[in-house]
């Protein structure tokens, strides 16, 4: 059996996620995540200007995130709940979060230089494209 | 010419323990750890541990003290540092082992070559895995929780010692071979299935073929970490190839737990294959002639990240139980 016969085979017998019912999963659990948020602000935005509820809300969800991710209960949610938790700022904070407790045997110059391990991309990229679309803006609207 | 026949291999003693997800599962384990630091301050500090107390259990009940001869073995992490470690002022001559998840396999066969040739009296072979300590090394940090593939395995823990001797006893180490490197261009490292099954295949051959023997010679088949996907995979593979059919075949690693247990297709890790050698066939004693498949994954995680594909290796050991 060649590799292109073998590849063939297993991709055909291979088991499949039934991506369905991941994308209903992180539909609703995404949305839950985006209900507390607009909860929440609608509350702080009572007493708070809305640019600092903003702040007050991000900063809600990033400290409960930490703080489940160092108690050991973040890992089985994100298993269960999946992309819904991972694509809000919920994912970037359990990402950081997880990183340091994973080198926090190994000195604050190892856990500084791990803690982007998983979220350097993400801010990265970030930087990236918001230079490109600052830039394409700028353009457009002279 | 790889396989080779002993005449006089045998094993004397053996000791393993087992982590706190192998308790929970199907088997019964001489010993048993009930969570994932063992008392100790770090996850690898935790493996240390109960490889020296395999090894010290060993020592004791056979008064093994300074009469080791060689000392072969390896575990998964990087320079193999657990059985480094355990073994620091010992005193034992050390031959570190790595071929992935077919370390044992391998220690085995090199220490029943020393032994056929009269080279050393005893030898001891010893493994070991954490999940933990795989996970952060292979995968991603231990309380990242990303979205697993359904046909992933997760690394099994616990830690294994076998003493080998040349003094008659009921189990035999009959005959083995040197498996060889088979790469099927497999890139994905969450399919250690597939990456692996071929190279099971491989050996398997190679062992019937060199030894001229029929498939059926043996009582029962058993590979090691392949998984329920893999394991099926590989049968169909040794069906379409050779015709190979085995009468009686189980995956070590797919039996280990129960289905409830969330470890997908099975464990994995070189720790495996003893875990199911001594804790399942050897207690059961239903099969006189066992042949093992120890199946490693050579995955390396910056080859992978280099677009590579992972390569795979199969060491076959056939043990005869008289009883």
């Amino acid at each position: 059996m060649n590799n292109i016969k073998y590849k063939k085979l297993v991709d055909e017998t291979i088991p499949k996620e039934n991506r369905l019912l991941n994308m209903l999963i992180a539909f609703i659990s995404g949305g839950t995540i985006g209900l507390i948020g607009t909860v929440l602000y609608v509350n702080l935005n009572k007493s708070y200007s809305s640019e600092l509820a903003i702040s007050f809300v991000l900063l809600i969800f990033i400290i409960a995130i930490a703080l489940l991710t160092c108690m050991g209960i973040s890992d089985s949610l994100f298993h269960k709940l999946k992309c819904g938790l991972i694509i809000p700022i919920t994912g970037f904070a359990h990402s950081i979060s997880a990183s340091i407790l994973d080198y926090k045997k190994e000195g604050l110059i190892n856990i500084g230089s791990n803690t982007f391990k998983l979220a350097g991309s993400v801010i990265l990229y970030g930087i990236v494209s918001a230079v490109i679309f600052t830039l394409i803006k700028v353009v457009l609207n002279v | 010419m790889s396989s080779f026949k002993y005449d006089n291999v045998y094993i004397k003693d053996y000791e393993t323990i087992a982590g706190p997800e192998e308790k929970k599962g199907n088997l019964t384990y001489q010993n048993t750890i009930d969570d994932y630091y063992f008392g100790e301050e770090r996850i690898e500090d935790a493996e240390i541990k109960m490889q020296n107390i395999c090894l010290t259990n060993i020592t004791k009940r056979n008064k093994l003290n300074n009469k080791i001869d060689v000392i072969v073995g390896g575990d998964l992490l990087n320079q193999i540092s657990i059985t480094s470690y355990n073994l620091v002022n010992r005193n034992i001559p050390f031959l570190g082992m790595y071929n992935a998840c077919a370390t044992f396999n391998e220690s085995l066969l090199t220490i029943a070559n020393m032994l056929d040739k009269d080279l050393i009296k005893n030898g001891v072979a010893i493994t070991s895995s954490h999940s933990l300590n795989a996970e952060r090394q292979y995968r991603f940090p231990v309380e990242y929780g990303s979205p697993k593939k359904a046909y992933t395995t997760v690394t099994s823990t616990g830690a294994a010692c076998c003493l080998l001797t040349k003094e008659k006893t009921d189990i035999k180490i009959e005959s083995s071979t040197i498996g060889t490197v088979v790469d099927y261009g497999i890139k994905d490292a969450s399919n250690m299935g597939a990456v692996m099954a071929p190279s099971a295949a491989h050996t398997l051959h190679n062992h019937l073929k060199e030894l001229k023997r029929d498939l059926n010679y043996y009582d029962v088949i058993v590979t090691g970490d392949l998984g329920k996907y893999g394991s099926n995979l590989f049968l169909k593979l040794i069906e379409e190839e050779y015709n190979y059919i085995p009468k009686n075949y189980f995956d070590a690693s797919s039996i280990m737990y129960k289905e409830n247990q969330k470890m997908f297709q099975g464990g994995s890790g070189p720790v495996v294959v003893p875990l199911v050698l001594f804790n399942k066939l050897l207690k059961e004693k239903s099969n006189k002639k066992i042949l093992i498949l120890a199946t490693g994954a050579l995955h390396s995680p910056l080859m992978v990240n280099l677009k590579k594909s992972i390569p795979a290796i199969t060491h076959a050991i056939s043990i005869e139980v008289t009883l």
